[in-house]
């Protein structure tokens, strides 16, 4: 954000600020200052914090050692996630356990709002601050996790912090930052059927690679962007981290306003017309400049999947797997040579004919509601392939009682495939879900990295839909592939169109 | 953070060049919930070995690291700089340090004394000399003591500031409290609290 500092100096000498253009990150971030001094870091104020188990327990300890309080424990909000188990019982493992004890209790000594395991309002940390509300325009919202860029889908800078600075936001409420650049990733046109959300992220991350993002704030910008759901938009959101991007933002419309009325969080009366007035101004100047673009056209794009060990590494679904000798680059030739030698891929291989063993759908880039639905309709009226083992786990407690309400359980049991109760899962495997070494999944989260889901593991990153259709399957598919003839009715099908 | 003028310790000569946080503290110690006790992983693969610096029970109280060049690469896990804080040690000297540790190290109040390798050299024969010996490192004046060696040291400004006053960053921020009292005052009423709605 080059630019945007000269605005800010020129705003802290009382110049002409409000008549300067700026882009949506920027307007964020200049109404959280808090102080601005030459040679230092500007403080911005955070509106919202996001704790879990994982990276709070040394926070809480540094406010304990220096005896501090958590300055406005009504910001902040911790749930349990990454240990969890999805299957009824307590945490047999006794570092997980240890783990969530500790949030317990420095949660109770610090007077910090818990959803624990069992809670209604339990979940994955990135599904729970929307689905309450909490989630709103124009905030600032941190986590000691790099997939806090999800929130980033309502118009609020969402970033990911390390275990420093979450004490000092327990601390302060406030985090001494330096400024970002800007990046607009424009996605233009109309997606084509069964083209969703997760194809399009996963398309942005191949073309600009795993690097590409580094110190920039994304803005998601374009027809087809517009046209996402607000889930949707999260699952754009979550994944700007994989392009190295610090946060990733879509402009706040009345699709966002919309999804907030009448959230437990969201304002009422009076309140929610100062905030729809607000926020509706939140939008980037038609004359602001990025410091950098990148133009998508959306009805060029397809079914994605990665054949790699990292999140830049994906074609169309459609496409083979790649010859390392074809990739102009010394560096990218080798990432790709140890990325086939890993997965256990022979280049010219399709891309359909690989065979999964696991199919996981759940995470916060897709274990909201639509994305589930979107899973559902593809295998209803299906049996999950035999030798595949399908886990569906719902992001959240809410999503799994709605889920439930609308019988997709029913749906993915009867087909085959095991439901689950709410958490990180197999998208990090630091619970029991995990791939055993050598296994292959197809999986809606959001890193293949190398053991990733499991010493060993292969992973393959696709969308609901694709996931779903490789679960029926056995080999990577889009639900273009499956026998439509085979289903008892399309009614569920038609609901997947623009979802996910 | 306690305020950093001068401080005096045992000096503990590390002859090895790019020393790794994986090195200072392997993943394995990594799973603690606390911000103690991290001690028990510092250097954990060297300490196998008996002849190892640490291993001498003459540098036991050791507080000052005498190391290499290009100490602290790597990872950039904040429990390096809890593991040789929780050992004891206030000071590191090298000729060059990792950036990413450099920066957790000022969060923490260890000081990073950059010092040339010429005087690094004289450092190490000085305290191999005489084991277990006391060096001074005088951050006020910029300088380490070693017996009769006086020598300078680089630090940034900023971190020498904020050491000498014994501010961390959030010691820093709190001294603009009033700052964010009177934003807190500003803030519209729409934006939401996670306590019961």
């Amino acid at each position: 954000m080059a630019h945007a500092l000269e605005h800010r100096n020129a705003a802290a000498e009382g110049s002409q600020r409000e008549v300067m253009a700026g882009t949506l990150a920027e307007k964020v971030w200049d109404a959280h200052v808090v102080r601005r001094a030459e040679g230092e870091p500007d403080l911005l104020y955070i509106d919202l914090h996001l704790l879990h188990e994982v990276t709070s327990p040394q926070a809480f300890d540094g406010l304990r050692l220096a005896g501090r309080a958590v300055r406005r424990p009504d910001l902040t909000l911790a749930t349990e996630d990454h240990n969890v188990p999805t299957t009824p019982g307590p945490i047999t493992d006794p570092v997980s356990k240890i783990q969530v004890e500790t949030l317990r209790r420095n949660c109770e000594e610090f007077g910090v709002r818990l959803y624990p395991m069992g809670d209604a309002d339990q979940g994955i940390v990135h599904v729970v601050g929307p689905q309450l509300g909490l989630t709103q325009p124009g905030m600032t919202v941190v986590c000691g996790d790099s997939h806090t860029s999800t929130h980033g889908a309502f118009g609020a800078l969402a970033f990911g912090i390390g275990t420093s600075e979450v004490e000092h936001v327990l601390a302060t409420q406030t985090l001494p930052l330096k400024p970002f650049r800007t990046l607009a990733v424009n996605v233009r046109g109309e997606l084509p059927d069964g083209v969703t959300a997760k194809d399009i992220v996963l398309a942005v991350i191949a073309k600009i690679g795993t690097g590409g993002g580094q110190g920039y704030v994304i803005e998601y910008r374009g027809e087809a962007i517009e046209a996402l759901s607000m889930e949707a938009r999260m699952t754009v959101c979550n994944m700007s981290i994989e392009a190295g991007a610090r946060a990733g933002m879509i402009a706040p419309d009345q699709t966002t306003f919309d999804y907030l009325r009448n959230r437990p969080h969201a304002p009422t009366g009076a309140d929610w017309d100062a905030a729809v007035a607000e926020w509706t101004s939140l939008r980037t100047d038609d004359d602001a400049v990025f410091d950098a673009e990148v133009d998508l056209d959306a009805a060029e794009l397809t079914p994605f999947v990665t054949w790699g060990t990292n999140p830049g590494q994906g074609l169309p679904l459609s496409a083979s797997v790649p010859d390392p000798e074809e990739f102009a680059d010394e560096s990218d030739r080798l990432a790709a040579a140890n990325a086939l030698a890993y997965m256990g891929l022979e280049p010219g291989t399709p891309l359909r004919d690989i065979k999964v063993d696991t199919v996981f759908v759940g995470s916060c880039t897709n274990g909201r509601i639509e994305d589930l639905r979107a899973a559902a309709a593809v295998v209803q009226g299906h049996r999950v392939a035999d030798g595949v083992r399908m886990l569906v786990v719902p992001g959240s407690a809410k999503v799994r009682l709605q889920a439930e309400s609308e019988g997709l359980d029913k749906v993915f049991t009867e087909a085959g495939a095991e439901w689950r109760l709410p958490g990180c899962s197999m998208c990090l495997g630091m619970n029991p879900d995990t791939l055993a070494p050598g296994e292959r999944s197809a999986s809606t989260s959001n890193r293949n990295f190398e053991g990733r889901q499991g010493k060993g593991g292969r992973t393959h990153l696709v969308s609901p839909l694709v996931a779903a259709a490789t679960a029926v399957r056995g080999t990577l598919s889009s639900p273009s592939d499956l026998d439509s003839a085979s289903r008892p009715h399309g009614q569920l099908a038609s609901a997947t169109t623009g979802e996910a | 953070m306690d305020a950093f003028t001068t401080h005096t310790g045992i000096g503990v000569p590390l002859r090895r060049s790019n020393v790794d946080t994986d090195q200072i503290i392997p993943a394995e110690y990594l799973k603690r919930v606390t911000r103690t006790g991290f001690e028990d992983g510092l250097f954990a693969a060297w300490r196998k070995d008996e002849s190892f610096v640490l291993n001498n029970p003459v540098y036991a109280e050791g507080s000052v690291l005498v190391a290499g060049p290009d100490f602290g690469t790597g990872s950039s896990r904040e429990h390096a700089v809890w593991a040789l804080m929780n050992w004891g040690f206030r000071v590191v000297i090298s000729s060059r340090f990792a950036d990413i540790f450099r920066g957790n190290s000022g969060k923490q109040g260890l000081l990073t004394a950059i010092v040339s390798q010429d005087d690094v050299e004289l450092i190490w024969k000085y305290l191999e000399n005489n084991p277990g010996t006391e060096i001074s490192v005088d951050l006020v004046a910029r300088t380490v003591h070693a017996g009769e060696i006086v020598a300078p040291f680089e630090i940034d400004d900023y971190t020498r500031w904020r050491l000498l006053e014994g501010l961390d960053d959030i010691g820093l921020t709190l001294r603009h409290e009033d700052l964010v009292a009177d934003f807190e005052s500003h803030r519209p009423s729409h934006k939401p609290v996670t306590t019961p709605a």
